[in-house]
């Protein structure tokens, strides 16, 4: 589906350990924006040239302020490339286009109490979940871990903001964070946050687990799979014409677009509107809908374009 | 818009009806001559003026008379009105949505002022005028879910999304076509979906349940269900059958256009911002079959329909008693011709 995008500018970036930075993104046309819930996160558009990236960011911010939202950024030299463009191109003025916020990281409302965790920059989605609980009066406890306080960004301001339910383990002074025995003292009803590196979210996860748990008591941050994807080309076999489909819209969005469309109606691969026939297909449908049986996908035949994708050398559908 | 409110009961005497204007503004809700179940969801986008889509959560001409019938429910059985311990956020979040709604889409009867957390709010059909606190409920007479939901026409449900699954946690609920939120609270999408027949064969549940998961902030939904109601009832319960049921035995082909009504459920779905909750606002709209069959289109269409409803639905929608009856008299209107495509009258 295609989210109605937000048109933001970036009212302040701040430079928060040598790797981080902090930014506040205004709405741009003044107002308010979307308020959302401890977790969520949103895609940022990038414009880089020719090239158009999305990332998704935690939001770090209050979610009482519906003011700005804030993101921190930590830069990956080795990565697809959107956070360095963060660093490096975005000052404040910037203009950016943001889609509004989801969550797949949601808090459990019924908790008797929250235990967070966090490694390195997966602190993000936690500063949100502490600011909600802080508000709502709902206990919980902030763990941070980093290699020093150097690294540790944004925990002097946890401390200074919730004083005691903040405490941060820095392996470099042997203060390493103890899972096991962290969990082992928690009352009962408790649930569990953990963002960081995987191997931090699989060891708090395996010693949850080792000391009996409940599963739906345990969370860990997921962001989307990415809604669009790689760019690719369709050809309609009754018209002859090839269309191109854009790595920031759906097939269907780009059939539509060439003046071909088919009939949808969730544009969400869930009623089955949009069934296209594939006549043919060197390559790989990428099928991303709740529509299709296994077997229906195993033939090959048949395509949801509302959210399906493909790669390969050639797709040919019945249009 | 200014809407005149019809001063009409939906019990005892029942002197409920539509104007001309209602009558063609109803949602009729087949786009074609016959019915089965589908994931039937697209999405909620405002629709042309005088149609029921001009404002995306609608009032209509029954705004007021609906809100005393909820009132009334509501003092004979509070529990139609629930909210578990952690779904007060949610509430709040429609309490929200519902004002912003009301207030732009019709600002001759609703306005909303806000100056930070605190908001005056202005509903004059209902001569309502208050100035409270947002997220402090001890600043309003009720939770924040009920107060705003006896200003609101339609049933609604919020559904908590957790472990994979949505879980009906709170509610307000009078105008349901025979289901109880007291008894449904607390269940989950598929166990509150359990006695329907055919759709889970169908495999429309897992759909709309993975589809619904996925519902982004921003980007309502919705869908229509129907059913037939003798009497303009709104509140045909579980907990009050014995006021409504023994009706169904009343019909006879002389009153059969007076009494029996098509119940339309305009359902929508909305990710609540704040809870990460979706409400489920069930907007329910009535019509006399003497009404309907005066747009030639509907009233041929609904002969089909409803002729042919599979046995299974006909008595799941409890219409198995005076359906011949009223099958007679909508015949009567249906010359066989063709009808055209969609819902709209041509
Ligand atoms: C999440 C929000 C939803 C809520 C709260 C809800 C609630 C209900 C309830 C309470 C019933 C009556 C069941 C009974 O007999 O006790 C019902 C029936 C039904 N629901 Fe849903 N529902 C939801 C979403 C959906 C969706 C997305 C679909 C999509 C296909 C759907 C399809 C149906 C159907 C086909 C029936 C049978 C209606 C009839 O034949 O009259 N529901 N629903
Ligand atoms: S439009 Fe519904 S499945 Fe594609």
């Amino acid at each position: 589906m295609s989210a109605p995008s937000i048109a933001v500018r970036v009212s302040e970036v701040a430079a928060v350990t040598p790797l981080v930075k902090r930014f506040r993104l205004e709405p741009e046309s003044g107002g308010r924006l979307p308020a959302f819930s401890g977790g969520a996160h949103i895609a940022v558009e990038m414009q880089d040239g020719a090239h158009r990236r999305r990332n998704a960011f935690s939001l770090m911010g209050s979610p009482s302020d519906t003011t700005g939202y804030v993101i921190g950024v930590r830069r990956h030299d080795n990565g697809r490339g959107g956070s360095r463009y963060m660093h490096e191109r975005v000052t404040p003025g910037t203009m950016l286009r943001i889609a509004h916020p989801a969550n797949l990281f949601p808090i459990d409302g019924r908790a008797r109490k929250h235990l967070l965790l966090a490694g390195g920059i997966g602190i993000t989605p936690l500063v949100a979940m502490a600011e909600q609980f802080a508000r709502d009066g709902q206990p919980f406890e902030l763990h941070y871990a980093a290699r020093s306080p150097e690294h540790a960004a944004f925990a002097d301001e946890l401390l200074e903001r919730f004083g005691p339910a903040v405490h941060t383990h820095f392996s470099a002074q042997g203060r390493r964070l103890a899972c096991a025995s962290l969990l082992a003292e928690q009352p009962l009803g408790t649930h569990l946050y953990v963002c960081g590196p995987e191997t931090l979210m699989d060891e708090a996860f395996a010693s949850a687990r080792a000391l009996g748990w409940p599963e739906q008591s345990l969370h860990r941050e997921r962001f989307a799979a990415p809604a669009r994807g790689l760019p690719f080309a369709v050809r309609l076999a009754r018209s002859g014409r090839r269309v191109d489909v854009g790595a920031d819209q759906s097939m269907l969005e780009a059939l539509e677009a060439a003046g071909a469309p088919v009939a949808s109606l969730c544009r969400g691969g869930a009623c089955g509107q949009c069934e296209t026939r594939v006549l043919a297909c060197d390559g790989t449908l990428l099928h991303a809908d709740h529509y299709l049986s296994a077997a229906e996908r195993g033939a090959g035949g048949k395509v949801m374009p509302c959210v399906s994708r493909f790669a390969g050398r050639s797709l040919t559908l019945d249009l | 818009m200014t809407i005149t409110f019809r001063r009409e009961t939906f019990r005892d005497d029942y002197n409920f009806s539509n104007s001309a204007v209602g009558i063609r503004r109803f949602p009729f809700p087949f786009d074609r001559d016959h019915y089965m179940y589908a994931v039937n969801i697209e999405p909620h986008v405002k629709g042309h003026p005088g149609t029921i889509y001009e404002s995306l959560i609608d009032v209509d001409e029954h705004y007021v008379a609906e809100m005393q019938d909820r009132a009334l429910v509501l003092a004979e059985d509070p529990l139609r009105s629930q909210s578990l311990p952690h779904m007060e956020l949610a509430g709040w979040d429609l309490l929200e949505l519902l004002m912003e709604q009301l207030a732009a889409g019709y600002p001759a009867h609703f306005e909303l002022r806000r100056s930070g957390k605190r908001w005056r709010w202005v509903n004059r059909p209902l001569g309502i005028d208050d100035t409270f606190v947002f997220g402090a409920a001890s600043t309003l007479p009720y939770g924040p879910m009920e107060y705003i939901t006896r200003q609101a026409q339609g049933d609604f449900c919020i559904l908590d999304q957790r472990d994979g699954n949505l879980w009906m946690d709170a509610g307000m609920v009078t105008t349901q076509a025979d289901w109880s939120l007291d008894f449904d609270l607390g269940m989950n999408f598929m166990e509150w979906h359990a006695p329907v027949p055919r759709a889970h064969e169908m495999g429309v549940f897992d759909r709309a349940l993975k589809f619904m998961l996925n519902l982004g902030q921003g980007q309502p939904m919705r869908r229509f269900n129907w059913t037939m109601t003798v009497n303009p009832r709104l509140d045909t319960s579980p907990e009050t059958y014995p006021k409504w049921g023994p009706d169904r035995r009343s019909v006879t082909a002389d009153n059969v256009g007076d009494k029996v009504h098509l119940r339309v459920e305009l359902q929508s779905f909305w990710r609540l911002p704040r809870s990460n909750a979706i409400v489920f606002p069930i907007r329910c709209y009535l019509i006399k079959l003497e009404e309907l069959v005066t747009v030639p289109k509907w009233a041929r269409r609904m002969h089909r329909v409803l002729r042919d409803l599979p046995p299974d639905l006909v008595d799941y929608k409890g219409l198995t008693r005076w359906r011949p009856i009223a099958v007679d008299y909508l015949a009567a209107f249906d010359d066989g011709a063709a009808t055209s495509p969609g819902i709209w009258p041509d």
